[in-house]
């Protein structure tokens, strides 16, 4: 009904904190730079960046079921925006009560999938860097 | 249906972009967008299969039909995403060098 409403505001939320975040890491870059700090070899991605990773998932998925939701009847382009809101106190309670189910267990997979590849990233940066070290000796 | 769809859809963008390994077409729009979609079709249904059970793996054919109707339309839509952002973002300059040249 509007499950991916739960989603999308977790989409939104990390898009900012993604945002923020890259904003630090540049500042931090380039006051490392003014004290002589050898700059990065590129080899680690910042965490910006894959919180950027979870915001395309999590913004990828909202888009093509707010589709889905359209063609379904379930959204409108139009004010109330969500059919429910305009069928009453039952429907208004269906919706929220799929929400918290579907919509809840929707963010908590993708962010549980974004997390494994976070895991999985930082296992190939960590086996990069003792072979770049190798191959500098 | 749209799931499975969205799913080899997806497969295939993040087969394209492992073996284009350019950064100039933008793919990883097209991964995450069906990648994302795949993973909350998949919550869908496995909530409709605890609601449903078996009877979820045997849908009418005028529901199927539907699905895959929808499946098809929500890859054409990721695929208009995709070409307009890259031709908003234009990596490669193309469109620029276009409009100068103009």
């Amino acid at each position: 009904m509007a499950c991916f409403l739960v989603p999308g505001t977790e989409a939104i939320m990390i898009t900012g904190a993604a945002l923020l975040l890259r904003k630090y890491e540049q500042n931090k870059a380039r006051l490392n730079l003014g004290k002589g700090a050898a700059v990065e070899d590129g080899k680690k991605t910042g965490f910006s960046r894959k919180l950027f990773w979870l915001a395309g998932l999590l913004w990828g998925g909202v888009i093509l079921l707010a589709f889905e939701h359209l063609w379904h009847g379930e959204v409108q382009p139009f004010f109330p925006f969500l059919t429910a809101a305009a069928e009453g106190a039952g429907a208004v309670s269906e919706m929220l009560h799929e929400m918290a189910t579907v919509g809840v267990c929707m963010a908590i997979l993708v962010t549980a999938v974004w997390g494994v590849m976070v895991a999985v990233s930082y296992a190939i940066e960590k086996r990069a860097v003792p072979e770049t070290a190798e191959a500098a000796a | 249906m749209t799931l499975l769809i969205t799913v080899f859809a997806a497969v295939a963008a993040t087969a394209v972009w492992y073996q284009k390994n350019d950064k100039g077409l933008m793919l990883g729009v097209l991964c995450w967008m069906f990648w994302g979609a795949s993973l909350m079709w998949l919550v869908d249904a496995v909530f409709e299969y605890i609601e449903l059970r078996a009877a979820y793996f045997t849908p009418e054919i005028g529901d199927m039909v539907n699905d895959a109707f929808l499946g098809l339309a929500v890859v054409a839509l990721a695929l208009v995403i995709w070409v307009v952002v890259l031709l908003i973002r234009d990596p490669k300059g193309v469109v620029r060098a276009r409009l100068k040249r103009q």
